[in-house]
């Protein structure tokens, strides 16, 4: 059931914007989080300020947004300090310090908020994981002259605007700063981030910049996490930007990349959640928003380990096909010249050579590239080169017998074992090498297992080696 | 109150409760005795990993067995703890498998620390979903779910806390079983490579088994807080010891502490958390023990370096005062007493005059009237500082080729650790003469010029030769 415009403006838009912006401050912090292997700080982060804002109310007796803030942002900065005197001055492992404090820390907050004073309060454990995003909508209020936008025009109405939901602005503020103060650390904690002792030569303290990045954590968590649930900070502080990260090598770009991923899993996240129900059948019925933009930023992690155009599964997949296919008709060409070369007169079936190149769909990918390349033809019922082909196989014999020459004369390797590196050397061996390796054994005609070596660009069929008769004892 | 408690702990408030307390304790046991290996194998934040990758198991197994509630056997409900905790194995295995999948499909780029919180945000959202699908369920409520959120052991009946506390048994054992394997794997998992273990088959064994508590904990402390019992008491115990065993021993012990106290004191009112409370009291236990273990707590740790710092500040005063003595003297014999103000001057750099009452309090010195003289005592001490000095200094121009005008700085730092073998062994080196026997310890030369103190900066240097430092 997809709602009028009218409808998502009045009831959804304040919880779609609200989200995003958390999601996309949430992104460029942690773009640099998971750079630096920090990525279970807003884990940390997120777990501890369940005391800070349990203490926080105690404190005031009320439960204003300031306080909250103030209170968990407090109690975040506590954790991460305790979890660093941990494992710099007790020497507990990084990861079960961390543990600790947050673990305890979060027990702490369950225990407070089990107290008889906060139970009449409408903050439990459960909102704080959960998130109250539900309840961020537009409210209309007669007496301060602001309404519920309803036209895409209402929208720049500043009686509207005047009446946008307290979270929403909160969320607008700390993405504004915690955006100016990234651009404007941006070299340093870039920097700090790729060479943290560079960043320290050059007058750059990474304990500064550790702190900075900290606190800038703790105020995209804790201001996210009220609206959202520290479930979801979690999952954008990391998904979005693990996501860019396999899909770009730039810094700047990964940020921007991780703010849209972010964007997008909110979106889809939400519409699902809202509206899916109803889609599929079960109208008036709504799922939790905030854990359907987690699934959703999970499922765009997946979809980018799996699809990114150069570091995703596939794409690394399919690089590693081709270069086996490369290599598995090079050594197709190389071994029909072999077979020539011992007997002009001999062809190899093409069962044979599938056998001969270890069988598969490479060794049959691998035919057909050299067929569709001409440089094989089908002869009778087996493969033979063409001139072309011939030319490329006897530069990669040359190319091979070349290495094996030079590791026997110049390594001095036994000849028994030259083979197999040859084998993997030729197909990365470049023409200019090629003249070195000539050059490097020059009054070498022969190679170590006593087959002649074939001149650089002589055309015609291989020369026949004087003792060249035996079985060869590679390919 | 306290009368409660002390009937809770000795297991006289009723059946029900004293097997729920031994439950907790056994799970604490197990933990601990499991955590140890975990937090060895730096793997402590996957049983956070897995402990939220619990909750769409459970929610799912609700689901998934509310919809086939025909196909379930006589007097199982979807609820029943058995079909929830199944499903909560399940979900927490697929999630240490996703975090390995993540890690290994997106090449390393993505690395383990981002996979556990991937997995961990993600897998809860799932379930969050999954909750809110069972809400909107007309049958089905979520009450009774949420529970394994933060636990409730309270809500325990005998069968489940038997159920609880055969499982930790298990796992328990397991651990004990394999105690061997586990080591190799922790300490050094390339040598077990190489010897021939499955170390991929004992990697996955150990996580079964961290399955296997954060599983059975849910309902005692709760999926968020259950980690806790898998890290803190390990983390406490490697305070107190340096050896596995004895390590898996305290741990077992923080851990079921923690549980037996923590459940018997939650247990008092209605409504107090017991998961926190648990996690709280291994977290009081972990505090004592970085404080007050002797080998790595803080307060020995930073003893041990006030008494060294101590010995330091003694060995250079005393140096300080013998080597302005030498000055003072003639040829061979040190001067026996100093004017107060040339004193002062010699111990600038560790305290000046009030220096010089510390060490009349502790004896090293005697103060005549307007005289300082060290005492037979003080004499003995800083004849032996100076002369470690001196032999490292000799050590380091004769054997290491230093120049003497660079081994001050070296020999200050290393005199205070020489220990007598090594000086035996300096002496040995340099074929110096033993000490003599009435004379205490015989003081080498010094291989550079006595540094002046600031207060006479316009003495002339002194070269160093081999009849020793000169008036």
């Amino acid at each position: 059931m997809i709602p009028s415009l009218a409808e998502f403006l009045a009831i959804d838009l304040a919880a779609v914007v609200t989200a995003c912006l958390c999601a996309a401050t949430c992104a460029i912090v942690g773009s640099f989080l998971v750079l630096r292997r920090q990525a279970l700080l807003g884990d940390s982060i997120a777990h501890s300020v369940l005391p800070g804002l349990a203490a926080a109310f105690l404190i005031v007796g009320s439960r204003g947004s300031v306080p909250m803030f103030i209170g968990a942002l407090v109690a975040g900065i506590i954790s991460t300090v305790l979890s660093e005197g941990l494992r710099r001055i007790a020497r507990v492992e990084s990861g079960a310090a961390m543990g600790v404090v947050f673990s305890t820390m979060f027990a702490l907050g369950v225990l407070l908020m089990s107290l008889p004073r906060m139970r009449t309060v409408d903050l439990d454990a459960d909102c704080v994981l959960n998130g109250v995003l539900e309840t961020v909508v537009w409210t209309a209020d007669t007496a301060r002259g602001t309404r519920v936008p309803t036209t895409l025009a209402d929208l720049l109405d500043p009686g509207v605007l005047a009446g946008a939901p307290q979270q929403l602005v909160t969320a607008l503020v700390v993405f504004v700063v915690v955006g100016c103060v990234v651009l404007a650390l941006y070299k340093e904690l870039t920097l700090a981030s790729f060479d943290g002792g560079l960043a320290a030569a050059l007058g750059f303290p990474p304990w500064l910049l550790h702190t900075v990045l900290v606190v800038l954590a703790a105020s995209a968590s804790v201001a996210s996490f009220e609206v959202v649930g520290s479930i979801l900070v979690i999952a954008m502080l990391i998904c979005p930007a693990a996501s860019a990260r396999m899909c770009t090598d730039r810094l700047t770009s990964q940020i921007a990349v991780a703010v849209l991923f972010s964007v997008l899993s909110v979106l889809s996240g939400y519409c699902a959640a809202a509206f899916g129900p109803g889609l599929v059948g079960f109208p008036g019925t709504t799922l939790s928003a905030a854990g359907m933009i987690t699934v959703a930023a999970g499922l765009l992690l997946v979809a980018a380990i799996l699809l990114a155009p150069v570091h995703g599964l596939l794409a690394r997949s399919a690089r590693t096909f081709r270069l086996g296919v490369t290599i598995a008709r090079e050594d197709l060409l190389a071994m029909l010249y072999r077979v020539e070369e011992s007997n002009p007169h001999q062809t190899l079936r093409r069962d044979q050579v599938i056998q001969g190149l270890g069988g598969g769909v490479v060794a049959r990918s691998a035919i057909r590239s050299a067929l569709s390349r001409g440089e094989i033809v089908p002869a009778g019922h087996g493969l033979t080169l063409t001139d072309p082909g011939r030319a490329a196989a006897r530069a990669l014999v040359r190319t091979h017998r070349l290495w094996e020459s030079y590791l026997v004369h110049e390594l001095g390797l036994r000849p028994d074992h030259v083979h197999r590196a040859a084998m993997d050397l030729e197909h990365h061996t470049t023409p200019a090498m090629v003249q070195d390796l000539a050059s490097a054994v020059p009054s070498v005609t022969d190679d170590p297992h006593g087959r002649r070596i074939p001149d650089a660009g002589l055309e015609g069929s291989p020369a026949r080696s004087a003792r060249g008769n035996g079985p060869e004892p590679g390919r | 109150m306290l009368e409660d408690l002390l009937r809770i702990l000795t297991f006289r408030a009723g059946y029900t409760a004293g097997v729920v307390v031994a439950g907790c304790t056994l799970l604490g046991v197990a933990s601990g005795l499991i955590g140890c290996f975990g937090l060895l194998r730096r793997r402590s934040l996957m049983g956070d990993a897995l402990a939220h990758a619990t909750l769409p198991g459970v929610a799912g197994a609700f689901l998934i067995a509310s919809a086939l509630a025909w196909l379930l056997p006589e007097g199982v409900q979807p609820k029943s703890l058995g079909v929830l905790l199944t499903g909560a194995g399940v979900s927490a295995a697929l999630g240490v498998l996703s975090v390995h999948g993540i890690v290994r499909g997106s090449g390393g780029r993505v690395r383990e620390d981002a996979a556990i919180g991937v997995v961990l945000s993600v897998f809860f959202g799932l379930g969050y979903v999954l909750l809110s699908v069972v809400q909107a369920m007309p049958t089905g409520t979520q009450a009774g779910l949420k529970t394994f959120l933060f636990g409730q052991p309270a809500a325990m009946s005998v069968r489940d806390a038997q159920t609880l506390a055969i499982v930790a048994a298990v796992a328990m054992v397991a651990a004990l079983a394999l105690y061997k394997e586990f080591r190799l794997l922790c300490f050094d998992e390339e040598f077990a490579r190489v010897q021939g273990w499955p170390t991929g088959g004992l990697d996955l064994a150990m996580m079964a088994l961290v399955v296997l508590v954060v599983v059975v904990g849910l309902q005692a402390v709760g999926l968020v807080l259950v980690v806790a019992l898998l890290i803190v008491p390990p983390a406490a115990a490697r305070f107190w010891t340096d050896r596995l065993g004895a390590m898996l021993a305290i741990s077992a012990g923080i851990g079921g502490g923690a549980g037996f106290v923590g459940v018997s004191i939650s247990a008092l009112r209605p409504g107090l958390p017991a998961g926190a409370i648990v996690v709280l009291s291994a977290a009081a236990l972990f505090a004592a023990s970085a404080l007050c273990s002797p080998r790595h707590g803080l307060l020995g740790r930073w003893s041990r370096h006030a008494s060294l710092t101590r010995r330091i500040r003694l060995d250079h005063a005393l140096r300080a005062l013998y080597e302005r003595l030498e000055v003072a003297g003639t040829g061979q014999s040190p001067a026996s007493a100093l004017p107060r103000q040339d004193a002062g001057a010699a111990l600038t750099g560790v305290g000046g005059a009030s220096a010089i009452r510390w060490l009349a309090r502790i004896g090293h010195v005697r103060e005549d009237g307007d005289c300082v003289a060290l005492t037979p005592s003080g004499l003995l001490a800083a004849a032996r500082a100076v002369r470690n000095h001196r032999l490292w200094e000799q050590y380091l121009v004769t054997h290491a080729d230093l120049a003497p005008s660079h081994v001050d700085r070296s020999a200050d730092m290393i005199e205070h650790v020489l220990s007598p073998e090594m000086v035996r062994e300096l002496e040995a080196a340099l074929e110096s003469e033993a000490e003599g026997a009435e004379h205490g310890p015989r003081v080498p030369t010094s291989v550079h010029p006595i540094r002046h103190a600031a207060s006479e900066p316009h003495a002339a240097p002194r070269s160093s030769t081999e009849e020793g430092p000169r008036a």
